[in-house]
């Protein structure tokens, strides 16, 4: 099932762009497996999601851990954590 | 009352003070957040996530008014390109009394650093670099769990 991937700050100029539209495989279910299945697009994506540890993310504008699961999601943003204020 | 706003304008203390005086408050409390020049940044770029960052602003405002017995809550964030001494956040509360006001006022302006999808980064001369979230902010946001 297709989803609209969002990416944001440092992340976004890694990857090299702010959104695309991926259709993922059965076995990636969470988060956390997309990021992975992400990583193989391009050298940019492998450079901007290969540290999880400094990711967040939302599935559908609300903000959930790397473990949870994707559901139906329509729309997941992957980021670093936030910085506004 | 709640007004939410993001922004590129500059935020206009009088006008955003003068609405929740006219909530018939007997107190009003605000803070304003303004860009920093200590570190010699020369300027401050805010990105956001447009649509889940309203939402969660008013999810914000929202979790205030259940906590505190408050007449209105402002809270407007700029975006993109600032410079030391520009507003980047105005938060405000109008209630009854004074206690609720500040604490709302509180609760938001820590809150609002964990769980609103902002990142900033600063130019410092010819460099410019990702503003790292600090620890502090979430311990800052999270003192506000559990104490209903």
């Amino acid at each position: 099932m297709a989803i609209c991937v969002l990416y944001f700050a440092w992340v976004r100029e890694a990857v090299g762009t702010g959104e695309e539209t991926v259709d993922p495989p059965e076995a990636v279910r969470t988060v956390a497996d997309l990021v992975e299945w992400l990583r193989g697009r391009s050298a940019g994506h492998d450079a901007g999601l290969k540290d999880v540890a400094r990711l967040r993310a939302a599935i559908d504008q609300n903000f959930v851990p790397l473990d949870a699961a994707l559901g139906n999601a329509k729309e997941v943003a992957i980021f670093p954590p936030v910085t506004g204020g | 009352m709640i007004r939410v706003s993001v922004q590129p304008a500059p935020i206009e203390l009088g006008i955003e003070v003068a609405a929740l005086e006219e909530r018939g408050a007997g107190g009003v409390a605000t803070f304003t957040g303004v860009v920093r020049g200590d570190d010699g940044v020369t300027e401050l770029m805010l990105e956001h996530y447009p649509g889940m960052t309203e939402a969660a602003l008013v999810n914000l405002a929202e979790a205030a008014f259940e906590r505190w017995e408050l007449k209105g809550v402002t809270i407007v964030h700029r975006i993109g390109a600032m410079v030391p001494g520009d507003r980047i956040v105005f938060v405000g509360t109008a209630a009854s009394h004074r206690k609720e006001a500040l604490e709302a006022c509180a609760y938001l302006i820590d809150r609002l650093k964990t769980d609103a999808p902002f990142w900033k980064r600063e130019k410092l001369g010819g460099e410019s670099r990702w503003v790292e979230a600090r620890g502090s902010d979430a311990d800052a946001a999270g003192k506000w769990d559990g104490e209903d």
